[in-house]
């Protein structure tokens, strides 16, 4: 397909992309780093909300700044931004999240010149109602400090219709998932992990319209027959590599579904169109699936994973967990027994920027997927 | 010959600090008191190090800290054999280990006193990190307790109105919490009386800490790391304040006779992040064999850091402050700003840095400070990467050979 192609151009170049995006419409570029960032408000304001994601290249400068055991989607970020290949950036919002990100969140600022930088402190846990007050606030706060340092006011028309466009482009990738997970042949791992990634870089109008585009084609396209493959769950914080997705194809499974922050937990959870625009999206950051950084309960990761594997029938869940990631690391090990009480076999893999070799990991797979029923 | 050695042993005697015996006596009591406490009627409740554990106090439960368990399995030695224990149960090799630690120790009755007492419920105030998030979720599910989340925003510039409500809130809702686990009624006078029983505590820890202010200095890091204990797991009682009274006393005499922690002091320094627990001796007879003494910490210290905040009047209330601005839960800037006045006040000639792989709030961030402390005040840092429990991650020979690389510039920067 066509526009699928034009996902993976965007990816495979986000820099490049975000540089034309910049040129072209003067827009302003705000990076971000997690799915608890409020794009529709940086949206809202004519901001570009582009995410940024590790790097390919090798660590040359972020070493003077953080330790070896920093995970490397922290480290890499910050390469990018003082090798200077993000130089098109106006600035970058920090959602709390892990401690990771939180000390990124000061080294970037004492050591990056760009002109705008945002602490979005969120609560922690969302369980209670002062927390899910405090959400309204912060939001709130964030606006306000957006329309200051952009020196213009973003009204709840603007946010309105912000939620609206993200709404469509969360219900198109929810609707390429469902058909995927009825249909596993039908569109490969590597374009589904094309399509989510790109939707967090590209113009979001038009990621929202071509992404609706792909679900309508794949609606209407025939189902592919005598899938023998194994269905597989992912899990884990985000996983930035199409090689993942070819690699388990090619060793007997069909990526299903996922547990990931570029995945369902980015797309699941509609924010409300009605109603105040900021209560509305606090409700959405109260009430989506959790990331393990933040807490609505002591089992909410545990019951999600369960309740995914169920729907989406799987024979398998592979944890994907980046080294050095803390809070993911911490959930392990009670998913995985949460798993097996069900009877649904797991394994676990480490991955950072650079992959083990393919025969490393397609022997993994292998043999994991080969145990399968 | 043996003339010599008994002149010597007085001469010892005297360098050794006498309160240690005291509060030895005092922890044994406590965790006695912790493990008998279903006996005696009593709930156990666990806490963070920097949460807020003066209601506790005031509600007659006993608070029990995971993390001073993880510091004795630590100085016991015992940190590999329970962290490889976490790891057969899946947990990861790097995450801290303190929790992995602990976590192990649970289902085992691990560790130098035998497991900590099961807890009636857990108190998990996350102004120190995100980890212990995590770890109290692990242990709320294994003891099937009600956990208690003392939310603090991060301060990277500024503690914002914002968060300032939202923490004040659940000061309330914390106080609701503990009358529904303990059943009773919160006793506000009581409450009161602990208020200021632990600002009298921290207002002593912090003189005692001053007392590093002397050359020679009568206590090093070292020793502070031992006397710590008190402040943190019995602040707001009486026997934390008559310990550190006798502790102050100690240490204004010794000052005044000038008996130093070090003999010879030439050298003054500064350590920054948690104690390598199994390998304190060491790197004290280490550095003292440069008369160097390592006067101060931003670790120990961090628990009088809340005294700016804290009001003996309004102590519920101060607490919204006192316990979201603390030294972990502020921007690299701010800490940098106050490890800069510390090198003022103890007059140090160099800093020490512990890269902890245990705690990442603690150590990223490590490296802009040293830059800028060598920038803007010339002071020379060392770095040693190791861990506070988890002694797999602790090349002696390596280490040894750049402390005394730093020594050496520390040498001839000074004379
Ligand atoms: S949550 Fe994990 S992967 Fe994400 S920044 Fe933090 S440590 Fe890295
Ligand atoms: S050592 Fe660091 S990561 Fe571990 S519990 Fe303490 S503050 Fe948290």
């Amino acid at each position: 397909m066509n526009t699928i192609r034009q996902f993976h151009d965007v990816i495979n170049d986000s820099n490049g992309y975000a540089r034309r995006i910049k040129k072209d419409s003067g827009k302003k570029i705000l990076g971000y780093f997690c799915s608890y960032t409020p794009e529709e408000i940086i949206h809202a304001a004519g901001v570009h909300p582009l995410r940024l994601f590790g790097t390919r290249s090798a660590i040359a400068h972020a070493d003077a700044h953080l330790q070896a055991y920093s995970c490397s989607l922290v480290r890499g970020v910050l390469e990018e931004a003082l090798a200077g290949r993000l130089e098109f950036l106006d600035g970058a919002v920090f959602p709390h999240t892990c401690d990771s990100i939180q000390r990124l969140s000061d080294i970037w600022r004492l050591n990056l010149k760009f002109s705008f930088h945002s602490d979005v402190v969120l609560p922690v846990k969302l369980d209670t109602p002062s927390a899910r007050k405090y959400m309204a606030d912060v939001l709130r706060k964030f606006r306000r400090e957006l329309e200051m340092g952009l020196g213009q006011s973003i009204t709840d028309a603007q946010l309105s219709k912000s939620i609206k466009t993200f709404n469509t482009i969360k219900r198109a990738l929810g609707k390429i998932y469902m058909l995927r997970s009825a249909n596993p042949g039908m569109i490969s791992g590597a374009d589904v992990y094309a399509l989510v990634k790109g939707a967090m870089i590209m113009d979001r109008a038009d990621a929202a319209e071509r992404l609706t585009a792909v679900a309508t084609e794949l609606e209407n396209a025939k189902a592919v027959k005598g899938d023998s493959k194994k269905r597989i769950v992912v899990s884990g914080g985000l996983c930035d590599h199409a090689d993942i997705y070819s690699i388990i194809e090619k060793s007997g499974g069909a990526v299903v579904w996922d547990d990931l922050c570029t995945g369902s937990r980015y797309f699941e959870g509609l924010v409300s169109e009605d109603g105040d625009p900021i209560e509305a999206l606090a409700d959405r950051f109260t009430e989506r699936v959790v990331c393990p950084a933040k807490h609505s309960s002591v089992s909410a990761r545990g019951d999600n994973i369960v309740r995914i594997a169920k729907e989406h029938r799987a024979s398998g869940v592979i944890f994907l967990l980046l080294k050095f990631c803390d809070p993911h690391s911490f959930d392990y090990p009670y998913m995985k027994e949460m798993l097996d009480r069900e009877g649904v076999p797991s394994m676990l893999m480490e991955i950072e920027q650079d992959l083990p070799s393919e025969g490393q990991l397609s022997t993994r797979f292998e043999a994991f997927i080969e145990m399968l029923r | 010959m043996s003339e010599e050695q008994v002149k010597k042993d007085p001469e010892k005697e005297k360098m050794k600090v006498k309160s240690i015996k005291k509060m030895k006596e005092i922890m044994t009591a406590y965790y006695i008191d912790a493990k008998t406490a279903t006996q005696n009627g009593k709930k156990v409740g666990w806490i963070t190090s920097g949460g807020p554990v003066e209601p506790l106090i005031a509600m007659d439960v006993i608070p029990v800290y995971p993390e001073n368990h993880g510091a004795m399995i630590g100085a016991s030695k015992m940190g590999v054999d329970l962290c490889e224990k976490a790891e057969d149960m899946g947990y990861c090799r790097d995450l801290c280990s303190y929790a992995r630690s602990d976590i192990a120790a649970s289902p085992v009755n691990g560790g130098p006193i035998g497991g900590l007492p099961a807890p009636d419920f857990l108190v998990c105030c996350n102004n120190i990190c995100g980890t212990v998030l995590k770890w109290y979720e692990v242990q709320a599910r294994y003891y099937k307790v009600p956990l208690f989340i003392f939310d603090t925003p991060f301060c990277h510039t500024e503690f914002s109105s914002e968060a300032r409500q939202y923490v004040r809130s659940q000061i309330d809702e914390y106080i609701h919490f503990l009358e529904g686990v303990c059943g009773k009624k919160f006793d506000m006078d009581k409450m009161k009386e602990v208020g200021r029983l632990s600002l009298q505590g921290q207002r002593l820890w912090q003189d005692v800490l001053d007392t590093a202010m002397n050359k020679p200095a009568p206590m090093s890091a070292f020793d502070a790391f031992f006397h710590l204990a008190l402040i943190v797991t019995l602040r707001g009682t009486q026997t934390a304040v008559d310990y550190y009274t006798m502790l102050l006393a100690e240490m204004k005499d010794r000052a005044a006779q000038k008996i130093g922690a070090v003999p010879n002091e030439r050298y003054r320094l500064l350590w920054d992040n948690l104690p390598i627990w199994f390998k304190t001796k060491w790197l004290s007879d280490k550095f003292a064999s440069y008369g160097a003494c390592l006067v101060a910490d931003t670790y120990t210290s961090a628990w009088c850091g809340a005294l700016d905040y804290l009001d003996e009047n309004d102590f519920l209330g101060s607490m919204v402050e006192g316990y979201t601005r603390i030294y972990l839960n502020i921007g690299v800037d701010e800490m940098l700003k106050i490890i800069k006045k510390m090198i003022k006040k103890y007059d140090v000639d160099g800093f020490v840095m512990h890269s902890n792989r245990s705690c990442k709030p603690y150590s990223l961030g490590q490296y802009d400070i040293m830059k800028t402390l060598q920038r803007e005040m010339g002071l020379p840092s060392l770095m040693i990467e190791a861990d506070m429990v988890d002694e797999r991650a602790w090349s002696e020979s390596q280490i040894e050979t750049r402390i005394d690389a730093f020594m050496e510039i520390i040498k001839q920067k000074k004379g």
